[in-house]
């Protein structure tokens, strides 16, 4: 059976670049301005890249809807939102009866004010049983149904069929950078095959959310004191960024059929794991390149690196830019980390709405870091565009974006 | 599109099975136990609950884990029916197997002495965890971060058996299980890989996962006796009882399994799903989600409502899922209905929560294997409203060639299953 084409009819991104393409170009070219989206202070040691204000009531109207998410659910539902709109699909509830939804999520959001009651005030250790109960009581008293709903995950996908109608199905990935890449794997295959007809993918992700600090600091991931260029970082290198980002798929018949407008082809996306311990990620990136059919690489194809920044701790950074200048050597490669942040499970979406931006301007945009050897390319017209996305512990995975032609 | 020709083009053959649930380890344990009518849900002696309106549960309390956190409890389980499953399959006799692995697992949430650890060795830095000065972490802090990412059970099961591809962690709430199966069954379809592993595994009883339940009006209150508590369909139903459980799935294309004389136990004829737009808690009023779920898995299948025999119901037990569930029954089927048996594995082993969908998948398989259903019970006092053929109480020898799986979750995400006997 032969593949139908996968199109790209709508994208929604809200990011530290802003949420429109204008807004994106211009903070790409210009550095002061993505420097002052960067917080240093409110999780301080670790700086963060952070969204600036933005109208959420314009996508979720309801203020009980808004009421029910933490800021990750709000900046998904915002962008989802966004994507729809752009696809012309916002509102057609006989389209989003059938429109599939495949999300890429973290944990749930905790109530971060009864966690800090609970912190403050539990007894010592010592008394341990004392504290289990001490403990409950407080949760049994201070758990508010609506924010609690938040910590399941989820409810993310959950809000976003409540909010926008979104109807066909709901199915939600974890894992990390990986979930975000089989999210858009799973969408494509499923499109291409004819299992479904139009798909809305998305992630989400919130930079400012303590619990998650905990668990990769834990691992020594985390970048700290001031800010520093993405490839070279020294040791522990992740700067969390805040994403959301959605992308509307379907098949190029139903795009036609519909008379909207494809914005870019989603030629395919592979994803694999890796045996970090005893095999190359570098041979898996090989093989994806040879199974997408990419060619030679040259001027002409911009590659969006999901590079997390992760430094020695994992030495993935390093492993992942040797690659780069192996198999895109004279393409204008970037890593979008240094401009937005680590995403996490939004960081392969978010890096795939912005290929296809590129290729739908057909050009991509200057060097993040010009230091970086690895960024030598300048910037230039561009056809299609490669996203990589190397979790920091886990998974690779690779998007072929092409211009809608 | 219906006709046995279909049927076949589109059918995944189950050609392993493993299962843990409150009744015990392993599918004979557990089957043997699910058609004797027993009861898995005790006094919860995991951690104090003075003062909970809720005090039972279905934990699992006899896999060597210590402390029992969700991370560890989820994995050991997901470890123990994946192996058993495999092993039941034959399918990795290379020690490797070409398939693509679907975990359905609970978010890995820090529990609160694991929180206190972690602080006490590392800091977070700013917020509210904040302590000190926000120490690094250290080799020795390093499996904390690996524990507590979603992805990690995955990886290491992936790797455990051998599988191909990035092994995908999913998530639909209560019907997470069957949504691993669905997934299974695409990827087959799809022709990109001969086989699958399903999984889903939910080791996610704590106080805090207790109490939300109950701030949601979700949970039994009848404490005494626990065993009583659990009361699908009956009049006196007042919630669904929180379990703990696992179980997995060898999914195969029919070519394969031949190919390799692998035993089928069973067949996975069709899926369907829907999301419900209208609460986050409570389905539609219309029954529209849920009937798309059951008529699009039947659909799907190249079945009509009327070549169903029996249900494994979602039937939790909560006032609202049991009306919700038999008003799609009687929309889907119309007077077929009457003639259905219906059955909640749930009155037995309560709610498994993330694993619901693939534990009863697995407990669907073998009552279509053996010809046995397994009942419903402390079905004393039916809902007068609720006309269903239920097997009340005690298993009942009926041979059926296709049934119905059902799982529908908090936040609107529903799947059912269509399954077929073997022969």
């Amino acid at each position: 059976m032969t593949d139908r084409e996968v199109c790209i009819t709508g994208y929604g991104l809200l990011s530290p670049l802003g949420e429109t393409p204008a807004a994106w170009w211009a903070a790409l070219d210009d550095p002061a301005a993505r420097r002052a989206r960067i917080d240093e202070t409110a999780t301080a040691p670790f700086p963060i890249h952070t969204i600036g204000d933005y109208d959420l009531a314009a996508q979720v109207p309801r203020p009980g809807d808004r009421r029910a998410m933490g800021p990750m659910m709000q900046y998904g539902a915002y962008a989802a939102g966004l994507a729809l709109d752009m696809a012309g699909l916002k509102n057609d509830a006989d389209l989003l009866q059938r429109t599939h939804m495949i999300v890429a999520s973290g944990g749930g959001e905790r109530d971060l004010e009864l966690d800090r009651q609970i912190l403050e005030g539990a007894p010592g250790r010592d008394t341990r049983g004392a504290r289990d109960e001490w403990i409950t009581a407080q949760m049994a008293d201070g758990l508010r149904p609506t924010l609690f709903l938040a910590q399941l995950p989820n409810l993310f996908a959950g809000n976003i069929s409540i909010v926008h109608k979104v109807a066909g199905s709901s199915r939600t990935f974890m894992g990390e950078e990986a979930a975000g890449a089989d999210a858009l794997r799973i969408a494509h295959r499923r499109l291409a095959s004819g299992q479904g007809e139009i798909f809305l993918v998305g992630a989400a992700f919130a930079s400012e959310r303590p619990e998650i600090q905990i668990s990769y600091n834990a691992g020594g991931m985390l970048l700290r004191g001031g800010f520093a260029d993405l490839w070279s970082r020294p040791d522990a290198g992740i700067c969390f960024g805040a994403a959301g980002a959605f992308l509307v798929l379907e098949s190029r018949e139903s795009a036609a059929a519909r008379g909207v407008a494809v914005r870019a082809v989603l030629r395919g996306v592979e994803s694999d794991r890796t045996d970090r311990r005893s095999g190359d990620p570098a041979t898996t990136a090989r093989r994806q390149v040879e199974k997408l059919g990419i060619g030679p690489v040259g001027s002409d194809t911009a590659v969006l690196s999901g590079a997390s920044g992760a430094g020695a701790a994992t030495g993935i950074t390093a492993a992942e830019r040797a690659m780069l200048e192996e198999l895109a050597a004279g393409a204008p490669v970037r890593g979008t980390a240094q401009a937005v942040g680590h995403a996490v499970e939004a960081a392969f979406l978010q890096n795939v709405i912005l290929t296809a931006a590129c290729v739908e301007r057909g050009a991509v945009f200057a060097p993040l870091s010009p230091d970086a050897p690895v960024e030598a390319v300048g910037a230039g017209p561009v056809s299609r565009a490669l996203v990589t996305g190397w979790g920091h512990v886990r998974g690779e995975a690779l998007a072929l974006v092409e211009a809608a032609g | 599109m219906t006709g046995s020709r279909d049927l076949f083009a589109r059918a995944v053959a189950v050609t392993g099975i493993g299962m843990i649930t409150s009744l015990g380890r392993g599918v004979a344990e557990n089957w043997r136990r699910l058609t004797a009518g027993d009861s898995g849900i005790r006094r919860i002696a995991r951690f104090p609950t003075e003062g909970l309106r809720t005090q039972i549960a279905g934990c699992v309390d006899f896999m060597d884990v210590d402390p029992v956190t969700i991370p560890a409890l989820s994995r050991a389980m997901a470890e123990a029916v994946s192996d058993e499953a495999v092993a039941a399959s034959g399918i990795a006799a290379d020690g490797a197997i070409d398939g693509d692995l679907f975990l359905a697992a609970p978010p890995i949430e820090h529990d609160w002495e694991s929180r206190f650890d972690l602080l006490d060795t590392v800091d977070p830095g700013g917020g509210p965890y904040a302590r000190g000065d926000g120490a690094a972490g250290t080799e020795e802090t390093l499996p904390w971060h690996r524990e507590f990412m979603n992805g990690s059970l995955a990886d290491w099961l992936a790797g455990r058996h051998g599988c191909t591809g990035s092994p995908i962690t999913l998530t639909t709430a209560c019907a997470s299980g069957a949504s691993a199966i669905q997934l299974g069954v695409e990827s087959i379809r799809r022709g990109e890989r001969p086989a699958a592993l399903c999984i889903g595994t939910d080791g996610s009883i704590n106080s805090e996962s207790l109490i939300r339940f109950a701030l949601l009006s979700a949970l039994s209150t009848k404490n005494d006796p626990p065993e009583r508590a659990a009361k699908p369909f009956s009049r006196n139903r007042d919630g669904f009882v929180m379990a703990e459980g696992a179980a997995a799935l060898v999914l195969e294309h029919p070519e394969h399994a031949k190919a390799r004389g692998a035993p089928v136990l069973g067949w996975i004829l069709g899926c369907g799903e829907a999301a419900d737009t209208f609460h986050r808690t409570r389905s539609n009023p219309d029954g529209g989600a849920i009937v798309r779920s059951m008529a699009g898995a039947i659909a799907d299948a190249g079945l009509a409502p009327a070549d169903i025999g029996y249900i494994n119901a979602h039937g939790t037990g909560t006032p609202e899922n049991d009306k919700m569930e038999y008003l799609g029954i009687t929309e889907v089927f119309g007077d077929h209905s009457g003639r259905l048996a219906v059955s909640s594995n749930k009155s037995m082993i309560g709610h498994t929560l993330t694993a619901a969908g693939a534990v009863e998948a697995v407990a669907t398989v073998k009552a279509l294997g053996d010809g046995l259903l397994p009942p419903t019970i402390n079905y004393r006092e039916p809902d007068p409203n609720i006309a269903l053929d239920v097997v009340p109480n005690e298993a009942r020898a009926q041979k059926v060639e296709f049934a119905l799986s059902n799982s529908f979750g908090f936040g609107g995400q529903n799947v059912s299953l269509v399954l077929g006997a073997a022969g």
